[in-house]
């Protein structure tokens, strides 16, 4: 890819430019936190005309894990845990991974799932799944790994999520007012532009899918504008992003997971927004071999990142953004990630 | 402090180190000010500071360079000239002599790079399980030429801020190496003796103050001064000098390279910067992708980056370790 290119100042003053002679007043929600993290990292939406409102949706895979998944995974005693980085400093109900750790927990950070897998050949290691379609191949595959190394050691915490399903149940909330999507470009790669379909279809709001250059960035909300009186999934990431998408991933996370329920931090249990680990793969099923259950307990109730995360308020609006909540003492899991919401707007908006 | 342990944040260089160090030790130490050098009688110079590195061997260096690099850094960065080095070692049982010699004559061939020789030590060995190999601290002794003042105070507005080349590449060779991410070309750590670069910066132009930009990053760095001092600081996006490689690293991991460890670059301040200045030191090996990179300011409270497209964003002071993100 040429970065130069998505970077170039000119072409995207050119279009930016073309963006401000749009009068309407407009929402747009960025549903993936990668994307809020690119719009604050470039200054874009300092950029872009009032008219035009950007927030941020629930597309950060730590903001939307329930804190009782850290108190469990504190319980798990005498177990290696395996985490991606951001998660080890989500506060539970007491402690964070982090401060088990210092007390003697054997916690791990790691970069992809394979590490964990190698972990458990010489002990227990139980790998936290948490992640949206991006993630989910990779871990599928980890699966199949273990089983064909008969890796007794292993297993995975599965508290992956769906992004299609999240957006239908923020479409039906009547208190979410959304002109259209900036959709995300990595699960799209895995998902391609159709899984969106029902968006327009069902109601009657536009989404373009977008990478995460500025060039991107600013390119999708030209096209969300071009398209608001006409509904429709754009592509705007062709480069990486098909229609289908990636056939191969999504058949390897058919093979392990099957669809259920899920518990998203701040957005309750949405049907069908899960995936299960299949009955052939139960011997790597953390839920079943620990006997865990994930609750939606939420932790300080003063703390509005359910309503950051529905685009209902913005994170200067939370009671607790930058006064006792902050990247140093982070109350909710938005300030935590460094693809939460509150995270994003402390660092590049205060 | 939160939760009264020390979790592994408190080493990351960031706001929570700067916090350690100011309500534990610079309060019961009475301690003058928190540099990591302190200057006695205004002539000797002392520094110490401890390598943990993992790996032990990386592209570009190893813990034995970085253990008389980091130290002899922290001596230059006063102006101070390097002369001395006590080194103590912490070994693992069940390492192998060998390496151990090997790390050694990297530690001996740095030395005599950077001017200084090792004078004394001390060995000490701990259980299996009870350090990563090899740990090794360094403690520096330098002479500080009569007439040098390298103080954050001396900070006006109206300075510019210069860095000696490309900035993360430490930081990239290593998360490369341990996470054996396989990058082709492999990145490889900038780790180097800077003596001679603060003496170019002596020598052509007025130089206000220096730090070697470990831990934490330019971005550290600069909040620092800004805490010190009170003076803004904006970079120019566009006069930062980062290599592609670590710009594709960083966007797939969600680093930002101002905040990641360098080994090798300083970040400096100077009254004025001359073609003088920037032709010696691109003509130093050190110093070959040197930059101007922002100015010290009264019109922005904080740090803030101007992005190549004109908007201003702030840099804040990271409050821990920069984690990878998920996806």
């Amino acid at each position: 890819m040429n970065l130069k290119y998505y970077r170039a100042p000119d072409l995207i003053k050119r279009v930016l430019k073309e963006i401000h002679e749009y009068r309407q007043p407009v929402t747009f929600m960025e549903v993936c936190g990668s994307h809020t993290m690119a719009i604050g990292h470039w200054g874009l939406r300092k950029l872009l005309p009032e008219n035009i409102r950007l927030i941020s949706g629930p597309g950060c895979p730590v903001c939307v894990t329930p804190a009782s998944v850290i108190d469990e995974l504190i319980k798990l005693k005498d177990i290696t845990i395996a985490t991606f980085g951001d998660l080890i400093r989500v506060p539970g109900s007491d402690q964070t991974l982090e401060h088990a750790r210092a007390l003697g927990a054997d916690i791990r950070t790691v970069y992809s799932p394979l590490e964990a897998l190698e972990l458990s050949q010489k002990r227990e290691t139980v790998f936290v799944g948490i992640g949206f379609e991006t993630t989910i191949p990779g871990i599928a595959y980890t699966i199949l790994e273990a089983g064909r190394q008969n890796q007794d050691n292993f297993s995975v915490l599965p508290l992956f999520k769906l992004i299609p399903p999240a957006l239908n149940a923020l479409l039906i909330d009547d208190e979410v007012e959304i002109d259209g999507f900036i959709l995300p470009g990595h699960v799209s790669a895995v998902i391609g532009t159709q899984a969106y379909d029902f968006i327009p279809q069902k109601f009657g709001i536009g989404g373009v899918v977008t990478g995460f250059e500025p060039l991107d960035i600013v390119l999708g909300i030209k096209k969300m504008i071009e398209q608001i009186n006409k509904p429709q999934i754009i592509n705007e990431y062709s480069r990486i992003v098909t229609t289908e998408g990636n056939m191969a991933a999504k058949a390897t996370i058919s093979e392990v997971f099957s669809i259920g329920n899920a518990v998203w931090r701040g957005l309750g249990e949405i049907p069908d927004s899960g995936l299960d680990i299949r009955t052939e793969y139960s011997q790597f099923d953390a839920l079943r071999k620990y006997d865990i259950q994930i609750t939606n307990i939420e932790g300080n109730t003063a703390c509005r990142c359910s309503s950051v995360l529905k685009g209902k308020i913005m994170p200067f609006d939370c009671p607790l953004f930058a006064e006792i909540c902050t990247p140093n003492n982070p109350v909710g899991p938005c300030m935590v990630s460094s693809e939460g919401s509150c995270a994003a707007y402390y660092k590049y908006e205060k | 402090m939160k939760n009264d342990i020390i979790t592994l944040g408190y080493g990351s260089g960031a706001a929570l180190t700067r916090q350690l160090i100011r309500e534990v030790f610079v309060s019961k130490f009475r301690l003058p000010t928190l540099d990591d050098a302190a200057c006695i009688d205004n002539h000797l110079t002392v520094t110490t500071d401890a390598y943990v590195v993992n790996p032990l061997f990386f592209p570009g260096g190893d813990i034995g360079k970085l253990s008389i690099t980091g130290t002899v850094n922290d001596l230059s960065m006063n102006g101070s000239v390097p002369a001395y080095l006590v080194a103590s070692f912490i070994l693992e049982e069940g390492f192998s002599i060998n390496l151990l010699k090997r790390i050694v004559d990297s530690m001996q061939k740095t030395a005599e790079e950077a001017g200084v020789q090792i004078i004394a030590g001390d060995t000490k060995v701990v259980e299996k399980g009870k350090c990563d190999g090899v740990y090794i601290t360094t403690t520096g002794i330098g002479f500080l030429p009569e007439g040098i003042d390298l103080n954050v105070k001396n900070i006006k507005a109206g300075d510019r801020i210069v860095v000696n080349g490309s900035l993360g590449d430490h930081a990239v060779a290593i998360i490369n190496a341990r996470q054996k991410l396989g990058l082709d070309p492999a990145p490889i750590s900038d780790c180097a003796p800077l003596r001679e670069v603060i003496e170019i910066l002596l020598n052509t132009t007025k130089l206000r103050f220096a730090r070697d930009a470990t831990r934490g990053g330019v971005a550290t760095i600069l909040n620092e001064i800004y805490e010190d001092t009170g003076l803004g600081v904006i970079l120019d996006e566009t006069s930062l000098p980062i290599k592609d490689s670590t710009t594709v690293l960083c966007g797939l991991l969600g680093l930002d390279p101002l905040y990641l460890a360098n080994e090798g670059k300083l970040v400096a301040v100077v009254s004025e910067a001359n073609d003088d200045m920037l032709i010696q030191l691109k003509a130093h090996r050190y110093g070959q992708d040197s930059a101007i990179i922002g100015e010290v300011t009264k019109d922005v409270n904080g740090v803030y980056l101007r992005t190549a497209l004109g908007s201003l964003r702030p840099l804040l002071m990271l409050a821990s370790d920069p984690l990878p993100r998920i996806c």
